[in-house]
């Protein structure tokens, strides 16, 4: 099997942020891991690699020159070969698709292209189904569970209120894995240095064929939330405690 | 002349708040008002609608959500409608239907904001789980919109006359992708995402049987049950019940954190709540910082005290 995993490199989710210019995050100092439902994704691509004989994984990533770090990761989680777009502009979801697909092609025709549900930098949780619209095949997001076989792809979406869809695709498609799909490995040492000997191949859009128009849409500006005032301490026995909180959150926060 | 569409989704014969939320918001933007629907129910629903110039009533789409066929229907509306913008509550089935037509009109989504402005197509969206917020601006032909629930009132602004009722054929395509089965949550169970209540917990439950103890206060509040990400990892609850940055961010009136410390990852999933009550043993846990209000003890103590005071005053 061609198989593909398109990863992000996002700060890491314990990392504090704060805006710079106006409508960029800081970047000095923050710690770059690979986005977390990329990880299930990544961990899928290389179980469908080991279980069918002859198969590939190529990781794709599209980001600046530090995204780099992410293949690094997915080599040494054991994917066979890495591709970076290597784009420092803001680019609309639709370019990015584009561009992502175009890397693809580089690589011959894939059988299945995996990737997290959406990265949680921007939080969109739209790039999955946006690449299988701009690849003509089929894309289910928010997958949790994936069985290939026979052509087709079995997956199985939670949706709402813990109900849980099972939906047939044709091959090719598009996974956005999310978490309860498996779990993923960590690198081994000897990954890790194997990883090191890979070369990563790098294209710019341009090289892709890929023109970037003017995104259709644009972040003007960044701004940290309001913070709450911190709250109070209802002291007191247990119960006198609870009977008062119950009394606030009827007569003061009226949430009740 | 700008036309907003807002898509309702229909639940037990009624229009779901979080649709009536977005509608709401379309109503007091520019221009004219056109709901879509896919529910059978159309013409009962157009009598609850005044104001709203056109409902379109799609109909041959079949039970099941099908991807393939109502994207390509909403798109096909869209182009012959000449609709400017799209819009609905940010919900399981909004995730799936609009980066798709999105991607088919290469037009601009924004996903789960909670403020849209519709005369500067501004629309502002957490972004990094919320630690941030960003304003974007949409600048497409066609410009789609997703709304957090519980962010807008659900009032519809009073208008006369009723939509003209006008249906709209599923769009005949090749199907690429089936949906076989869904199978159901269990029963009564209140999602998350759209919850005024949610009681959760956290490590501190200890195992997946002291569940029960929230799901009894839940039932109470009619409030949703969740759980930090330590609670899921450990196994004492399912994923769809994740709350965090790595799980479901929610946005309740009210939310109960009940042995919960308060990492930033599971603060950020759930800091928009209007009131956050956080019950925990420990004194120095992170979470009293962020609560409203906050109870220092035993949770296999407090919660059942909890129980009672409400079940006095609720009934009362």
């Amino acid at each position: 099997m061609n198989i593909f995993v398109c990863i992000k490199q996002v700060p890491d989710t314990e990392a504090s942020l704060s805006v710079e210019g106006g409508c960029k995050v800081r970047e000095s100092g923050l710690k770059w891991v690979v986005s977390p439902y990329d990880e299930y994704a990544l961990e899928a691509a290389v179980q469908l690699k080991e279980k069918t004989a002859g198969s590939t994984v190529t990781a794709i990533t599209l980001g600046p020159a530090r995204a780099d770090g992410v293949l690094r990761t997915a080599l040494a989680m054991g994917v066979s070969a890495a591709v970076h777009v290597e784009s420092e502009a803001d680019l609309d979801h639709q370019t990015i698709a584009r561009c992502l697909a175009a890397a693809i092609k580089t690589c011959g025709e894939p059988d299945i292209i995996l990737t997290g549900k959406q990265a949680i930098d921007g939080d969109a949780g739209v790039l999955p189904l946006f690449l299988g619209e701009v690849m003509n095949i089929p894309a289910a997001n928010g997958v949790i569970a994936l069985e290939v076989a026979d052509g087709v792809a079995l997956a199985e979406r939670e949706i709402e209120g813990g109900a849980r869809e099972r939906m047939e695709l044709n091959l090719p498609c598009v996974i956005g894995a999310t978490k309860g799909l498996n779990t993923p490995r960590y690198p081994s040492i000897m990954g890790i240095m194997k990883a090191k000997k890979v070369e990563v191949k790098k294209f710019t859009p341009g090289e892709l064929q890929v023109d970037v128009p003017e995104p259709v849409l644009k972040v003007e500006t960044l701004s940290a939330p309001e913070e709450k005032a911190p709250g109070r301490i209802i002291e007191g026995e247990p119960a006198d405690a609870v009977r008062e909180l119950v009394r606030l959150l009827r007569d003061e926060a009226k949430v009740l | 002349m700008s036309i907003t569409a807002v898509l309702l989704e229909v639940k037990n014969g009624t229009i779901k708040k979080a649709s009536r939320e977005a509608l709401a918001l379309a109503m007091n933007g520019p221009g004219q008002v056109a709901a879509v629907t896919f529910a059978a129910e159309a013409a009962d629903l157009a009598a609850t609608l005044p104001g709203v110039a056109t409902l379109y009533h799609v109909t041959g789409a079949g039970d099941v959500y099908q991807p393939d066929v109502h994207a390509a229907t909403l798109e096909a509306l869209i182009k012959e409608k000449g609709i400017t913008t799209l819009l609905a509550a940010h919900s399981g089935r909004s995730r799936d239907l609009f980066p798709r037509v999105a991607a088919r009109l290469g037009a601009a989504l924004v996903t789960d904001c909670v403020a849209i402005n519709l005369e500067e197509m501004c629309a502002v969206k957490p972004v990094y789980a919320g630690k941030l917020l960003a304003r974007m601006r949409a600048a497409a032909p066609v410009n789609l919109f997703t709304l957090r629930p519980n962010v807008y009132p659900a009032e519809l602004p009073a208008g006369s006359g009723n939509p003209e009722l006008v249906a709209v054929t599923a769009a005949d395509v090749p199907v690429r992708s089936r949906v076989k089965e869904v199978v159901a949550g269990e029963a009564g169970k209140i999602d998350l995402t759209e919850a005024a209540v949610i009681v959760s917990g956290g490590r501190a439950m200890k195992n997946k049987e002291n569940f029960a103890l929230l799901q009894e206060l839940a039932v109470v509040m009619n409030a949703g049950v969740g759980a930090s990400r330590a609670a899921v990892d450990a196994e004492f609850a399912e994923y769809a019940m994740q709350v965090g940055q790595t799980g479901k961010v929610v946005n309740p009136k009210l939310y109960v954190a009940c042995g919960i410390s308060g990492a930033i990852q599971h603060f950020v999933g759930m800091k928009t709540s209007k009131v956050i009550v956080a019950i925990n043993k420990d004194p120095e846990a992170p979470i009293f910082k962020k609560a409203d209000y906050g109870i220092v003890g035993d949770l296999f103590e407090i919660v059942p005290l909890l129980k009672a005071e409400l079940e006095q005053t609720l009934n009362g």
